[in-house]
């Protein structure tokens, strides 16, 4: 950001500039572009208010989250191992996303769209588990409407996977905008926000297994 | 079968959901549609639309947006305050066997549309506007961070405020109270498209707040003028980045809860029902965590304005500013943690109660030493009693009464007694007039001129005042005392007489706040028409001393040939202080973001989600969430969002500047 100043020089000096010294500088006549500074910080920004409507669902599992009446309760309900093959999905995928970055950094176009492509499936994986493990609940009779309990369950979680569905449909995007443009500025742009939106749910993701499922199972 | 797929077509829509039957209903329906049947012939005939869609529709200049944005707020304002004098009179007849002329159904619609219109679509829009109009500039900047999201945000406002409008003829309202609390709000007591209404023109809404949140967030930290740092940042600027800030951190809060209210109806979830293990005050704690700060969102930006106005004039730099910025900010962070003291009578036990009563009083703390601060300003100044500051001192001495009570409210036990009293409602219209909306006409009358190159009328402004004042002193004393003698709140008949003369005083102070909007109306028309009369080329006609008056009014759409580069907090006085000239010559293309019909089609497309979900139209809500992603994806195919103004255009803008600036001299 390097910008060349100009001193502008008034035509009358002014009252307050001792006569002889050189009047202040009032503009500058170079510009910097600001827009890419601001994306990412933009993109944090939005990423907190996001992480505040999970604080919401987290808050009100915490409230609602023995609320079975008379319902089935976490510990009935929660089969772990399909939990931890799920999560181990989830962190494999935000692991291929960052040697996405490494390829984007190195200029490497077709082995980010690799990589890029690993990710998709290990975020589709995490969501047909998930889907399985929603199905499977409601034909067990323990669908969101049974208490609140469930209710705060598959909202807490259901919003969680909604945001992966929108990651992936945003990756898939990405990856036909690389492919036509290759790694543009603007493109790197974009693939640096959807990281970081890929690295904030596996960020959710291990808070919901934690709070969940796995104090789920100890209740 | 005709039957299925009538249901499959319309959803609930029948003919039986327009209200053809209600006289008041369809009067204003013809006044409307007669109305808009000629704005809209008048556009056709002067051939307007393509003016208006590619100069300020698909504008991203975020000087147009804010003027939008205070078109909106004033056209709600007329909705809003239409729902309020209905209510006054209402309840200045009710009395002695009178039913009045509202029924109950009516009734409650009418106030919970008056308190979600004003607040949503009156407040939000005005003050958003004034930051979008003057932050940029203030901070010596082209534009906003992201100006495509700017008309986005403000399209999506304008969605929110179409679905309300909607629900006065097209089916109803809510029926809840403007915070929609369960279970009154829930699927067993409001079956009908109400609460949907509520739900989703706030969703709709809510979702450009944020976003605008975002954005003026990170114009203000990313797009200073060189030499800005943060402690010289003009205090307007302070008071919108702190506003910008709650936005941004209670809204999802408000999305989040609305959510969860929309699931419990459409789903069946039980989150806050009465049975199945939910919680209603669930609910209220959650949309108090949203709505105490947003009472904060209103009320800083007008502390900014009032700052503002003072120094400017009363000739003198903010006296403190140093304080004047951390009280702000303090008074942000205390926002978060008042909320409980909305609902003291929850029973949540004397320690929670004390903890948030005195929270609550500790906020009166910083707001009471930014009084200080103005009187100290004012103090030995040589005080101009323009328009704005007449708002001001109006201001300084009504809010002070309603902080007072505000405190009063703040002792748990007196709060026993007060709670969803009139004494409440006359606490926070005390605030809210004499604070929110003083500030916002203070702004108005303010930056009027920049914004228009002509000052408004002072005779009718003048005249709007004192109505606007003297109006708000006889609208809300009296319900101060009815509260005292135990007057809830939303009664729409009353059984003892020796209240109605209250009432009565109460619907004369509408009818004078009602004179005080006519004026203010007349006061814009007398001006447009004497604006040759009123006119400013100076660009700076009250002799400010912030940026924005640095260039022309109206400025043009770069804002400034150069980045203009600070040395003090009174950029522009410094600036005129110390001999600054304005640069004549050496003027280069201008780097600008393009104009986008995106936003509106995004906009136009979740208001249509919006009445499909409310009527339970699936095949529109489904045909509109894929349209809506389609758009919204082909928007990011397009990587030329931005031009060169050529640098033949800024030197004919400046030199015509130039010729005006000497022409007066």
């Amino acid at each position: 950001m390097t910008t060349t100043v100009e001193a502008m020089h008034g035509s009358h000096a002014g009252h307050d500039t001792p006569r002889g010294a050189t009047p202040p500088v009032f503009y500058v006549r170079d510009e910097h572009a600001h827009e890419a500074a601001s994306t990412a910080l933009g993109f944090w920004i939005y990423l907190m208010s996001d992480c505040l409507i999970f604080a919401v669902l987290f808050a009100t599992y915490g409230v609602l989250g023995a609320s079975y009446a008379g319902g089935p309760t976490a510990k009935e309900l929660f089969d772990l191992p399909l939990v931890a093959l799920n999560t181990s999905m989830l962190l494999l995928s935000s692991i291929t996303y960052g040697f996405a970055m490494l390829a984007m950094e190195k200029g490497r176009t077709a082995q980010t769209q690799g990589w890029l492509a690993i990710t998709l499936l290990f975020g589709l994986a995490f969501l047909g588990i998930e889907l399985y493990e929603f199905a499977h609940l409601i034909h067990e009779g323990a669908g969101p409407w049974r208490s609140a309990f469930l209710s705060a369950f598959f909202t807490l979680v259901g919003t969680h996977g909604l945001h992966v569905t929108f990651g992936s449909v945003w990756l898939v995007t990405l990856m036909v905008q690389v492919a036509r443009r290759g790694l543009i500025p603007a493109n790197r742009r974009r693939l640096m926000c959807l990281s970081m939106f890929w690295h904030f749910l596996d960020v959710i993701w291990i808070g919901v297994f934690t709070y969940v499922y796995l104090m789920g199972a100890l209740r | 079968m005709l039957e299925t797929l009538t249901t499959f077509l319309f959803g609930r829509l029948s003919l039986e959901s327009f209200p053809y039957h209600e006289p008041i209903v369809v009067a204003t329906f013809f006044a409307v549609l007669l109305g808009g049947i000629a704005l809209v012939a008048a556009l056709s005939y002067f051939k307007l639309w393509g003016y208006l869609w590619t100069e300020w529709f698909t504008t991203v200049d975020h000087k147009r947006i804010g003027i939008m944005y205070m078109i909106l707020g004033l056209i709600m304002l007329l909705r809003g305050f239409a729902d309020a004098i209905m209510m006054r009179a209402q309840q200045a007849i009710a009395f002695n066997g009178s039913e009045g002329y509202l029924n109950s159904h009516h009734f409650d619609q009418v106030f919970t549309a008056h308190g979600v219109i004003m607040i949503f679509f009156v407040a939000m829009p005005f003050v958003t506007g004034l930051m979008n109009y003057v932050v940029p500039l203030q901070i010596g900047a082209r534009d906003v961070s992201f100006p495509f999201l700017n008309n986005f945000s403000f399209w999506m406002t304008v969605g929110g405020a179409v679905l309300i409008m909607a629900s006065l003829f097209i089916g109803e309202f809510a029926r809840t109270g403007w915070l929609a609390y369960p279970p009154l709000s829930g699927l067993e007591a409001s079956p009908d498209v109400g609460v949907d209404y509520y739900i989703w023109a706030l969703q709709v809404a809510g979702v450009g707040t944020t976003l605008s949140g975002i954005n003026l967030i990170c114009t203000i930290i990313k797009m200073r003028a060189p030499g800005m740092t943060m402690m010289k940042m003009p205090v307007f600027t302070w008071t919108s980045l702190c506003t910008n800030v709650l936005i941004v951190a209670s809204f999802p809060i408000l999305t989040a809860v609305l959510v969860l209210l929309s699931l419990d109806r459409y789903v069946g979830t039980h989150f806050f029902t009465s049975d199945m293990g939910g919680n209603p005050m669930m609910y209220v704690n959650l949309i108090w965590i949203w709505g105490h700060p947003e009472v904060y969102i209103l009320i800083l930006p007008c502390f900014g304005i009032f700052s503002e106005v003072t120094s400017t004039f009363t000739g003198k730099k903010l006296f403190g500013y140093t304080s004047m910025v951390y009280a702000t900010v303090v008074i942000t962070i205390l926002s978060y943690l008042v909320w409980l003291h909305h609902f003291f009578t929850m029973g949540s036990g004397a320690s929670v109660n004390s903890f948030f009563g005195i929270t609550t009083m500790i906020i009166s703390i910083p707001t009471g030493a930014k009084i200080f601060n103005w009187l100290f300003t004012m103090y030995r100044g040589r005080i101009r009693f323009e328009l704005p500051m007449m708002w001001t001192i109006a201001f300084m001495l009504t809010f002070v009464i309603g902080g007072m009570t505000g405190v009063l409210l703040a002792v748990p036990p007196a709060d026993f007694v007060l709670h969803n009293s009139l004494f409440l409602i006359a606490h926070f219209h005390n605030v809210i007039i004499g604070g929110v909306l003083f500030g916002l006409f203070a702004g108005i009358y303010y930056w009027w001129p920049k914004a228009f190159g002509f000052r408004l009328d002072p005779f009718w402004g003048k005249m709007s005042f004192w109505f606007w004042v003297i109006g708000f002193y006889f609208a809300f004393m009296p319900l101060y005392v009815l509260g005292l003698m135990g007057v809830t709140r939303r009664l729409r008949v009353f059984e003892d007489p020796s209240l109605q003369i209250w009432f009565q005083i109460a619907a004369f102070g509408a009818v004078l706040i009602a004179l005080g909007i006519g004026s203010f109306l007349i006061q814009i028309a007398v001006s447009i028409l004497k604006r040759k009369q009123l006119v400013d080329v100076s660009g700076d006609p009250w002799h400010g001393r912030t940026l924005e008056w640095a260039t022309s009014s109206p400025p043009p759409g770069y804002n400034f040939a150069f980045t203009p580069v600070i040395h003090d907090n009174d950029a522009w006085w410094d600036m005129k202080k110390r001999g600054y000239a304005r640069p004549l010559e050496g003027f280069r293309p201008i780097h600008m973001p393009s104009n986008t019909g995106a936003g509106i089609i995004l906009a136009g497309i979740s208001t249509a989600l919006g009445f499909a979900m409310i009527w339970h139209i699936w095949w529109l809500a489904a045909v509109s969430f894929i349209g809506l992603l389609v758009v919204a994806i082909g928007h990011t195919f397009n990587y030329n969002r931005d031009f060169h103004i050529p640098v033949d255009e800024v030197v004919r803008t400046e030199n015509e500047r130039t010729r005006l600036l000497s022409g007066q001299v």
